[in-house]
């Protein structure tokens, strides 16, 4: 029994990574109706850019949890101005472009931040100091330690700030207005351009929080960490309908359930035949199900035959 | 009709064109009239992707060794030699891998170190074995490597079998597990080797509780290693390499899990200790060959490698550097540095490498092929013992 | 005027006759003269651009035609090389000849296709592709993991020593001289890809302009007017997929064979990534754009394999940036430059330019539109 609740909570706290990254490729996607590919590596370099002011203050007198704010707050700043940046050079002249452009631009931008991370941090793995306590709790059997805890709370939280600046703003008002329809949205005077570059903005802030909350976790930092992840949380974010916020938490919290019960028990389960190995066909077997039965994802809105 | 395709199919070809024109040398007279010899090596390994860290070890390590033989300024055949080194990156595709050996064949090196994988090393080892070209792998473990027959593929490292045959042993007998869980991350490497580990783990008395799996890119492994909890085992055999060992480790114990660990060759890093941190206390490896500090000339070799790149040996630096000096002896023996002339004097190699005494079988496999084992102590790999292999006795110096 | 625009069209004709003539002898040629120009190792380049050729022109179908965005397509190149490998290896000691695994490893891929299609007939647009996405990689974790119970695909391992490519006793494998010619493996594989490459160049081409082609563009615009016009819409996409994956099976095959060696990481997410960029970098829906985005990106990373290092050497006198990393982030920069400044592809299809003003922008915005809608 306790091994079935730590496999439980081994896969909130993995989706809730996976729903952390998933809301910032959602966000643009709501907006722009586009598949951010270089997202995954905004995280990589939100992680890198902590790891670098991580490094420089952890010698000072300074409190753990103060460094680990500051390099926050840089690297949300860092990561700010290369979303603005990619967005720029890579998404916008595109905006009237074929659909599947912009899907090659993200490609090429994924490729060359890769491989300007490798030129900047080097090839090798990089250890992240624990700056958060990383004592274990006991629930009900199951072991759960502070870093995880904090990890599903932001996550929730960035959740639930979202969705607060999504209906409760200004900037949430005109967000919503140019995703229904840019041209409308303009002609109301929404300046359409700077609501999509603080779309951008903020999607890349929450990939800085992602990336510092993946390192926290693991310790371990690489230049090469944001493509797998991109990958899982776009699966995530298209899971529970991409688009959608609440969406994006509930398919990343699924996915990471998935994954962790798939890994634990597809062996039992299958008589032996089938073992941990098959985990990520078991997790795309349960995506193709959803999406066959509802293939807008599970909150996504029905969309029309024809716009 | 193209708009203008044209200018993009020209601008195409003048790269090309541009590209193929960066290469021209002219062997160097010497004062007493005679050219240089210039003997071109051949390297390849991934330089970029997720297992550049590894690769840029090895292009150093052959690095080194060149270097090494040009400061020597040995002689060939009665002629001044002067080595060159031609590093490429497979990028750790095996597509990529054989248009690499055919560049390297263009080059008309006089032999390949490479490559560090197994799946880049197999296909490529065909495109050097048609044109007569000696390789020799410093890293590759895959049994079916030299199993293809060639005869021009060499390795200086234990493979697959001979490793995982030692670590069983070392697991069942002198660690005493009775309970083994195995993990392997499905590579070539990962799988070859965890899979020899169990046959002979099971040969020596150990039961396998559990075989779980991930892969060569993962970073989470709560779910894997909560199921082989509630199998209690003594022991986890993880086969694969350090950058997922890390972090295994780090969860595995926070977990609350006290079974021992262990790795085969992938695991036998700095980097383990470094990134794992206390995480890594007690954690066992194993390295082909006798510990670098028992070898003659192998601690000034790390001291010499850490001065000169900047960076401790990351794993395979001194096989690539063994590797290049067998070829080297050899060309030396046969007075010629064309393959087909040097090859039977490779067979035939008796050289004291910096990882162990280096001899081939008639498959082009390590004869011998001691292993040691390692464990790391107060934050150091420390070796336990050598095992296996008749030609260990470099271990006595 | 009628006469001018007759006499027009005859001389076209012979001028098309001389220009086919002339291409002809140049692809006939072209291994000779690279290896002499630029070595061996550029011969091998060719015949992995002939590859892709094939499988870009396989993916177009889907993409390109039926306007399906399929992001695992490589998952039928993979079928079609483990086809190959398992009835032509020491695995279960099988030696089947190549005229008969050939055509079978396109017949399984194609069923594959419609194992994949039938699913997700509903699905559109990015919905779509993380479901190929995922049976892409669900069909590379099983010949990864197929080693056990059961040792069928040897798992991680891969199948070695698979036979080349044979006509009776003629082997692609080894050196044949012919006149005075030695023709290694690489011109012998260049020349028989080559072969099936033109084979379906000219099936593509063909298919365009027949009744199912235009039912597969029909989709594309608008797959709710094509139903209303009285098109099987699900068998119409199955067949899209099914066609498309034969020409990856054939080009598994002939993969299979001039390797002599097949693993699952040859058939990762990002080969299906660099084939689908193939096709939009080139021009969708374009046989042409489709072969130029093919032979511009395989030769690309290789051309600035040769030439990162040594320009910075002529242009700094030393090696600044490593050439490794240099060379993919060049590779990545031109991705989004073609892309910027010719978002239609390089070489658009040519209908669209007939549709409509010849215009970049508008090309664009109609295709935005209709690309759009059909993925909606």
């Amino acid at each position: 029994m306790s091994i079935l609740l730590q496999q439980i909570v081994n896969g909130l706290v993995q989706g809730s990574v996976y729903a952390l990254v998933a809301l910032g490729y959602t966000m643009v996607y709501g907006i722009l109706g586009l598949i951010n590919f270089a997202h995954g590596e905004v995280v990589m370099v939100g992680a890198m850019v902590a790891l670098m002011v991580v490094q420089l203050l952890i010698t000072s007198a300074l409190a753990p949890v103060l460094v680990l704010l500051i390099a926050l707050l840089v690297a949300a700043m860092a990561c700010m101005a290369l979303g603005y940046g990619i967005e720029r050079i890579a998404y916008r002249p595109l905006r009237n472009a074929p659909r599947l452009a912009p899907l090659i631009t993200a490609i090429g931008m994924s490729i060359v931040l890769q491989n300007l991370a490798m030129m900047i941090w080097g090839r090798e793995y990089h250890p992240f100091p624990a700056l958060l306590p990383h004592s274990p709790h006991l629930l009900f059997g199951a072991i759960i330690n502070d870093v995880q805890i904090i990890i599903v709370l932001v996550a929730l939280a960035v959740m639930a700030g979202l969705l607060l600046l999504v209906h409760r703003t200004r900037l949430g008002r005109a967000m919503r207005a140019v995703a229904e329809n840019p041209g409308a949205a303009m002609l109301m005077g929404v300046d359409v351009n700077r609501v999509i570059s603080a779309t951008f903005m903020l999607g890349s802030a929450l990939a800085a929080v992602a990336g510092i909350m993946v390192s926290v976790n693991y310790g371990i930092v690489h230049y090469y960490m944001g493509f797998m992840l991109g990958l899982k949380a776009f699966t995530a974010a298209v899971l529970g309908g991409i688009g959608n916020l609440r969406g994006a938490m509930l398919g990343g919290l699924l996915l990471g359930l998935i994954e962790s019960l798939g890994a634990g028990y597809i062996g039992d389960l299958s008589g032996g035949i089938f073992g941990s190995n098959y985990q990520d066909v078991f997790a795309f077997f349960v995506l193709i199900a959803v999406l066959v039965f509802r293939p807008s994802g599970l909150l996504g809105e029905r969309v029309a035959e024809r716009a | 009709m193209p708009r203008n395709p044209m200018p993009m199919l020209l601008a195409a070809l003048l790269t090309i064109a541009l590209a193929a024109c960066g290469k021209t040398e002219a062997p160097a007279v010497q004062a007493d009239g005679t050219t240089e010899l210039v003997v071109k090596i051949g390297a390849a390994a991934p330089l970029t992707g997720p297992q550049a860290h590894l690769g840029k070890d090895n292009e150093n390590g052959t690095r080194m060794a060149i270097d090494d033989a040009n400061a020597k300024g040995l002689t060939i055949g009665g002629r001044k030699a002067h080595f060159e080194l031609f590093s490429e990156d497979d990028q750790s595709d095996p597509k990529t891998a054989t248009i690499v050996a055919q560049k390297l064949v263009d080059e008309k090196v006089n032999g390949v170190i490479g490559h560090m994988n197994s799946g880049t090393s197999i296909p490529a080892s065909r495109v050097y074995s048609d044109n007569g070209i000696v390789q020799i792998s410093p890293s590759a473990t895959a049994v079916a490597y030299t199993a293809q027959g060639f005869g021009t593929a060499f390795r200086v490292m234990a493979n697959d079998g001979q490793q995982g045959r030692v670590l069983g042993e070392f697991a069942a007998v002198n660690l005493g597990a009775k309970k083994i869980a195995v993990i392997d991350d499905r590579t070539a490497y990962g799988q070859g080797l965890a899979d020899e580990f169990i046959k002979s783990a099971q040969a020596h008395g150990a039961e396998i509780v559990a075989h779980e799996y991930t892969s060569d890119h993962a970073v989470d492994f709560t779910a894997v290693l909560t199921s082989i909890k509630g199998k209690q085992p003594d022991l986890l055999f993880f086969g694969g390499m350090d950058p997922q060992g890390v972090p295994m480790l780090k969860q595995l114990r926070a977990l609350g899990v006290q079974a021992k660990f262990m790795m085969g060759d992938g695991g036998y890093t700095p980097e383990l200790i470094r990134l794992a941190g206390t995480a890594a206390e007690g954690a066992y490896a194993s390295l082909p060959g006798v510990p670098l500090a028992q070898m003659p000339g192998g601690k000034e070799f790390a001291q010499r490698y850490q001065a000169g790149f900047k960076q401790p040996i990351q794993l395979y630096a001194p096989y690539c550097y063994d590797a290049v000096n067998v070829m080297i002896a050899a060309m030396q023996k046969a007075g010629s540095a064309d393959p087909a002339k040097y090859l039977p004097a490779l067979t035939k190699s008796d050289y004291d490498g910096v990882t162990a005494k280096i001899a081939f079988d008639e498959k082009g496999d390590l004869k011998g092929g001691a292993i040691t084992l390692y464990q790391v102590q107060h934050g150091k790999w420390q070796p336990l013992q050598t095992m296996g292999g008749a030609s260990a006795p470099a271990a006595a110096h | 005027m009628r006469n001018v625009l007759n006499h027009l069209l005859r001389h076209e004709r012979r001028n098309a006759w001389a220009a086919f003539l002339l291409a002809g002898i140049v692809l006939l040629v072209l291994p000779f003269a690279t290896d002499a120009l630029l070595g061996r190792g550029w011969v091998r380049i060719m015949d992995f651009a002939l590859l892709y050729m094939m499988l870009a022109l396989g993916l177009n179908i889907v993409v390109g035609y039926a306007g399906l965005l399929d992001l695992g397509y490589v998952a039928f190149f993979a079928v079609g090389a483990y086809t190959y490998a398992l009835f032509g290896s020491p695995q279960f000691g099988l030696h089947w000849p190549f005229w008969a695994v050939l055509p079978m490893g396109a017949l399984f891929a194609c069923i594959f296709g419609v194992l994949l299609g039938a699913p997700t007939l509903r699905l559109r647009g990015d919905y779509l592709a993380i479901v190929t996405l995922g049976f892409g990689e669900i069909i590379r974790i099983f010949l990864n993991n197929l080693n056990a119970p059961v040792n069928i695909t040897n798992g991680p391992q891969g199948i070695s020593q698979i036979d080349p490519v044979r006509f009776g006793s003629f082997s692609l494998g080894s050196s044949h001289s012919l006149a005075g010619i030695v023709f290694s493996p690489v011109h012998l594989y260049y020349y028989l890809f080559l072969l099936f490459t033109l084979l379906v160049i000219f099936v593509s081409m063909r298919l365009e302009k027949s009744r199912i082609g235009r039912a597969w563009m029909a989709i594309r615009e608008d797959e709710v007017a094509a139903e209303a016009m009285g098109i099987n819409t699900r068998n119409i996409k199955l067949l899209a997929f099914a066609m498309g994956a034969s020409f990856g099976g054939i080009s598994g095959g002939l993969f299979a064979g001039f390797q002599g060696f097949v693993s699952p990481e040859s058939f990762s997410l990002m080969e299906s990534i660099m084939i689908l960029c193939m096709v939009v970098l080139g021009g969708m829906g374009n046989i042409g754009g489709v072969i130029l985005g093919s032979v511009l990106l395989v030769l690309l990373p290789e051309a600035l394999r040769n030439g990162a290092g040594p320009v910075q050497q002529a242009l700094f006198g030393k090696v600044v940036v490593d050439p490794e990393a240099l060379r993919m982030l060049l590779f990545g920069v031109a991705l989004i430059a073609v892309m910027v400044l010719r978002p239609a592809g390089l070489w658009p299809s040519a209908q669209r330019r007939r549709e409509l003003v010849v215009d970049d922008a508008a090309i664009a915005e109609q295709e935005q539109e209709t690309v759009y809608d059909a993925a909606k």
